[in-house]
């Protein structure tokens, strides 16, 4: 059992990052952290630098300004890390696909862990997701 | 913002706030040119979140545009598509059932009270009080209950329709969402006295970014912030739609501008907006089950204005259809697009240190704004620059004449030449 993979799945500390979303997904993932969901009982933190952090969550489609944005931040994540696509624009671009600012999907820019579905997603659904990774990260381990 | 945009050649001390900053929740880039503490000069950049959705309409039929104007903001995601089917009402010329129109202004009052008390919150974040960001929120989420239990989801409710609503509230359920709007009410005492009185809030808001009514006027701002500075203006008000009229409330006017007063504006008007809401569940009382859709058939050619008071301010959009079931040009001017600019003045009083409070108190929102230009990689000038733009918008206006003829015919002018900032 690789030390590092152990302790990305305890106590995740998460970066957000919006590429281009309508702030919705963001709006939930900021929900997350307080009361009523409280993630951070799990040890579930918003780090304020990609380098302190284990999760990449992203919202949104790239589009031409963020997407080379968003290569830079996978970049400077430490690994192993995990990257979180939230929404369904992160996960397959929505309607947003036959937009003239639409560059290509997130998951060919960079590998993507886990594809939270929803537009946006329940609070439910994401800490669902993130226990579902967790899972398979744990069995990837053994 | 044209004038910022040419790079100073002396030196100068730049700080820049994004694009991932760890305060903001969306990508936006800042540069404060400062002198010591002071901040002397604002840029802002934009444009990582431009999704090209104006164009994206032309591709929807009418009924499917509706959804996508949803999507432009997720805060004000009821006041885009109010604002839209205002636009296609006026263009087509339907009058809306009178239940519909109190299903939609509860929509749109239920989404004013969920975020004004998520900008309460995200600025007590900014100020680095978080206990304020967590009660706001806290008190957000009976909201959002509300909204799911009316319209099955927390966000993007999907209500409007062109000539109506798409569900209708029951009146059996009348009673719980009374009661559910009641329970907002202790919590709204409680912001009202635990934040105005509170001595560090007090200290970081009062008399920072003051903006004054007359810059208040000068930069068009519209809104809260305009509220704020005591421009009476309020759309909802002044060009009542839906079923504002038929309902007791009022305008909530402030006179100094600052920060402070901002969040004054905001958490009165969460009392008003309660109010709107227990009005409009009385008239539904009244009115008989029934008609909450015209069922609007189809759509001549022609253009319609419509506009809102989003949460943020006014939301104006404008829809030009050629007969066929698709926009031939759709247009969306948000109210940050007004309120940012304001920042300019506002900012540049302060120091470094209430820039964030200062940014934030307009309650921006970025991804209502976006625009987009561009720009020649080699020699990073613009491609389109404002003449450019100008021509080819007569240009197309020119072509979409011939297809449609006006009615009464429109007698031109003699174009006069606008010099731009660019």
């Amino acid at each position: 059992m690789k030390l590092t993979l152990k302790a990305l799945t305890k106590s995740i500390w998460v970066f957000h990052a919006a590429c281009s979303p309508c702030n919705n997904c963001d709006i939930e993932i900021l929900d997350l952290l307080t009361p009523r969901y409280d993630v951070e009982r799990f040890g579930i933190v918003l780090a304020s630098s990609i380098r302190h952090a284990d999760a990449l969550l992203v919202t949104g489609f790239p589009n031409y300004k963020t997407a080379k944005k968003i290569k830079y931040l996978y970049e400077q994540m430490p690994k192993p890390g995990v990257v979180i696509a939230i929404g369904t624009c992160a996960c397959g671009g929505n309607f947003f696909r036959d937009s003239y600012s639409f560059v290509k999907p997130l998951d060919e820019i960079i590998p993507v862990n886990a594809y939270i579905p929803g537009c946006p997603p329940k609070p439910e659904a994401m800490i669902m997701g993130v226990v579902k990774l967790i899972k398979a990260l744990k069995a990837k381990n053994k | 913002m044209g004038e910022f945009q040419v790079e100073d050649k002396k030196k100068q001390t730049i700080i820049p706030i994004g694009p991932y900053h760890p305060l903001q929740e969306e990508a936006e880039y800042f540069k404060l040119y400062v002198e010591g503490e002071k901040v002397t000069k604002l840029d802002i950049e934009l444009g990582y979140q431009h999704r090209g959705i104006e164009k994206l309409c032309e591709t929807r039929h009418f009924d499917q545009v509706v959804f996508l104007v949803e999507r432009i903001c997720g805060i004000c995601s009821c006041s885009h598509p109010f604002a839209h089917v205002n636009a296609v009402e006026d263009l087509c010329g339907v009058d809306v059932p009178i239940r519909a129109k109190y299903i939609r202004c509860i929509i749109a009052e239920l989404e004013r009270l969920h975020s004004h008390l998520l900008w309460l919150g995200l600025a007590g974040h900014f100020l680095g009080y978080n206990t304020v960001w967590m009660w706001a929120w806290k008190y957000r989420e009976p909201v959002l209950d509300i909204c799911e239990f009316i319209t099955g989801n927390r966000n993007h409710y999907a209500m409007f329709k062109i000539g109506g609503v798409r569900q209708d509230i029951d009146n059996n359920d009348i009673p719980q969402i009374n009661k559910m709007c009641d329970d907002l009410i202790p919590a709204l005492d409680m912001f009202k006295g635990a934040v105005m009185d509170d001595p560090v809030i007090h200290a970081r808001t009062k008399g920072v970014g003051i903006l004054t009514k007359q810059e208040a006027i000068d930069y068009c701002v519209v809104g809260p912030t305009a509220r704020a500075s005591g421009v009476d203006i309020d759309v909802r008000r002044d060009d009542p739609c839906a079923a504002y009229p038929l309902v007791d409330w009022k305008v909530i006017v402030t006179p100094n501008g600052d920060v402070f007063d901002k969040v004054v504006v905001r958490v009165l008007e969460m009392y008003e907006s309660v109010k709107i809401i227990k009005g409009c569940l009385e008239g539904l009382k009244k009115e008989p089950k029934g008609e909450i859709d015209a069922k609007v058939k189809s759509f001549p050619p022609g253009e319609g204005i419509g506009h809102y008071e989003a949460p943020r301010g006014e939301v104006f959009h404008y829809v030009l259809s050629d007969g066929a079931n698709r926009p031939a040009r759709y247009k969306v001017r948000a109210p940050s697009y007004m309120n940012i600019p304001s920042n300019q003045v506002a900012c540049t009083r302060g120091t470094i240190s209430d820039a964030a409070i200062t940014l934030a108190a307009v309650d921006p929102c970025y991804c209502c704004t976006e625009r987009s230009a561009v720009l020649d990689e080699k020699t990073n000038k613009k491609i389109f620059g404002w003449e450019d733009l100008l021509r080819l918008s007569q240009e197309k206006t020119e072509r979409i004449k011939k297809r449609i003829p006006l009615n009464p015919p429109f007698v031109p002018t003699e174009p006069t030449s606008v010099k731009g900032e660019y």
